[in-house]
């Protein structure tokens, strides 16, 4: 390349500084200004081929007149994989506009949700970093723990930033329950591993000397007790790192008590199960369960060669000239039926509404837009 | 019909094992020619004949070869009446659907076509060690060069999306057609932020060993999008 071609972040980042200039330059932050400015920039995007030049663009707000109004929103950043800046700064700068694209959502969501691997490698420097940048978030954060976070101290500091990693709560009406989905059984003591050689272990997708995940007999337990005292008919939001499921079991996309999982959900009348880990557009629904993926703000996966649900509209495949692409974060659109609608918010790229009435219908209502580009 | 020598077949054999440290291999050190004629040493690094009338350097025809090869054996079963031999089979696996022309002889005997089982799996366990040496590579941001910690395996999973198969294609984004080792280099040059490989430099070599080795089975599809 040569010195006077610019990057596809250089790019972004001039693209991004020239709209809030105009937005300064309109002399006050007023939501009349700001519709204006964002209005001309969609009009660009327009022109451009429906390529939007700004994620952080206004999102159209899910139609949902058949399964209820929405009641609330909550937004969601995921994956992230943190390296300390002066390892690698890419995955920062990913993190960093996730948080600005969901500060800038208008009207707030009610809280946001971070999908687990915040850090690369668990180092404590890593999940201080992670914390710091997530408080830029005008929102209260609600999150889960990944592998990522956990191998090297076995989640000692993650547990001293943010708590027990399996809690629950409830928001107007719906019960939410955070997983720790990602317990692995012992591998590394027979193989005389350091704490580090242990977490580089985990942290590859395709390194088959690790266990499959799983919520551990424990976690079972804790689940059981706390679903005990919830109505049959409350909602259920269930927030987990892996999905829970048996996707690809070679990458851990992978949940190896799954079914024992979702026995514990099956009596609810809606259950919404939320995972990250899988850094694409991932759907399905078993039973009575929605099963929406997460994506990552750090780097796209591949579609797994075998047992992608057939519920799954893949995501198009990523443009690798570009680190932005495939990635991206989003909301969820909770109705008043207790179902949740999800946006993905693609990163240059159209965001895509997945509705539950898709999922409720076995993919006969609302199908979100075809693959263009499958994988290989 | 074929024989074969087992003292060379397991000095042949014996070579490939120890092909690390060639100083260590036997040597047939050959007596000096009582008249200046060419002197030939058997594969028993014992046994040697002297060629009557030929010289060093002296073109030598298909007869006078096959002379020289039947003295050896004759001396070297003279000095092991006991040896053991054995008889190569001959090749009959072909395909009866389409058996070809007849064969002028019963012997289609050739050195190149000449390898067994073990041969086989020693060129296989070779060539699963380039794969692995690429495996290596693939999955270590230091051996790549890298600068910013970020491996192969981080985005291609199992060489996941690297579709050897398609290329060589038209890359878009580059303007011009690409090679499978352009696109290593690329990814070398840009997220893995390190030097990009020589075209001769053997870990682009293991590199593109790992990636065709794990797409095994696909179809060549040069030019797909």
């Amino acid at each position: 390349m040569t010195g006077s071609h610019k990057s596809i972040e250089t790019k972004h980042c001039e693209e991004r500084a020239s709209f809030f200039g105009d937005l300064a330059r309109l002399g006050a932050l007023s939501r009349r200004g700001f519709m204006k400015v964002a209005g001309a920039s969609a009009g660009i995007a327009a022109a451009k081929g429906l390529i939007t030049p700004q994620s952080f663009q206004l999102v159209e707000v899910a139609q949902a007149q058949e399964t209820g109004a929405p009641s609330f929103t909550f937004a969601y950043i995921s994956d992230s994989h943190l390296y300390t800046r002066d390892v690698n700064d890419r995955f920062i700068r990913s993190a960093v506009k996730a948080v600005e694209d969901v500060n800038a959502l208008d009207p707030q969501p009610d809280f946001v949700l971070f999908g687990g691997d915040l850090a690369q490698l668990g180092k404590k420097e890593e999940l201080d970093l992670g914390l710091q940048i997530l408080k830029g978030l005008k929102a209260p954060l609600k999150i889960m723990v990944g592998e990522h976070d956990w191998f090297l101290d076995m989640g000692e500091h993650w547990r001293t930033l943010f708590g027990a990693p399996q809690y629950s709560f409830d928001h107007k009406g719906v019960h939410f329950v955070t997983l720790m989905s990602v317990q692995e059984k012992d591998f590394w003591t027979a193989h005389g591993m350091s704490p580090a050689e242990r977490m580089q272990t985990v942290a590859g997708l395709d390194n088959g000397l690790q266990s499959r995940f799983e919520v551990g007999s424990e976690g079972r337990a804790w689940l059981k007790n706390d679903l005990a005292k919830i109505d049959k008919k409350t909602p259920i939001v269930v927030f987990s790192h892996s999905p829970l499921y048996k996707y690809y079991r070679n990458w851990n996309f992978w949940t190896d008590d799954a079914e024992e999982v979702q026995a514990l959900l099956s009596g609810f009348d809606t259950v919404t199960v939320i995972h990250g880990h899988t850094h694409q557009m991932l759907l399905n629904r078993i039973g009575n369960i929605n099963f929406y993926g997460l994506l990552s703000t750090a780097w796209p996966w591949p579609y797994a060669p075998e047992g992608l649900p057939k519920l799954t509209v893949q995501m198009n495949r990523a443009d690798p000239f570009n680190a932005f692409d495939g990635c991206g974060d989003g909301r969820m659109d909770v109705l008043t039926s207790g179902m949740v609608d999800k946006v993905y918010n693609l990163w240059n790229r159209n965001p895509v509404t997945i509705r539950s009435s898709y999922l409720v219908s076995g993919g006969e209502k609302h199908r979100p837009p075809a693959t263009a580009l499958a994988s290989y | 019909m074929r024989l074969y020598c087992t003292v060379a077949l397991a000095l042949g054999l014996g070579s490939v094992g120890a092909a690390s440290a060639s100083e260590d291999l036997p040597r047939h050190v050959l007596p000096p020619s009582s008249n200046g004629d060419l002197v030939i040493g058997l594969c028993d690094g014992e046994t040697s004949i002297e060629v009557a009338g030929v010289k060093p350097g002296d073109p030598v025809s298909g007869d006078q070869a096959q002379k020289i090869a039947d003295a050896l054996m004759q001396e070297w079963r003279r000095k092991h009446p006991d040896g053991a031999w054995r008889v190569a089979a001959a090749d009959t696996a072909g395909n009866p659907a389409n058996p070809g022309p007849a064969p002028a002889t019963k012997d289609q005997f050739q050195t190149y076509g000449a390898f067994t089982d073990r041969d086989r799996q020693i060129w296989q366990e070779s060539t699963d060690k380039l794969v692995a040496e690429g495996k290596r590579i693939f999955h270590d941001a230091k051996a790549l060069g890298g600068t910013v910690a970020i491996s192969c395996d981080m985005c291609h999973p199992d060489g996941s999306n690297t579709h050897p198969e398609t290329y060589p294609k038209f890359q878009v984004q580059l303007g011009r057609v690409a090679l499978l080792r352009d696109m290593i280099n690329w990814c070398i040059e840009n997220p893995v932020r390190g030097k990009p490989f020589a075209d001769d430099d053997p870990r682009l070599k293991a590199l593109e060993a790992y990636i065709l080795a794990q797409r095994k089975g696909f179809a060549l599809d040069y030019g797909k999008h």
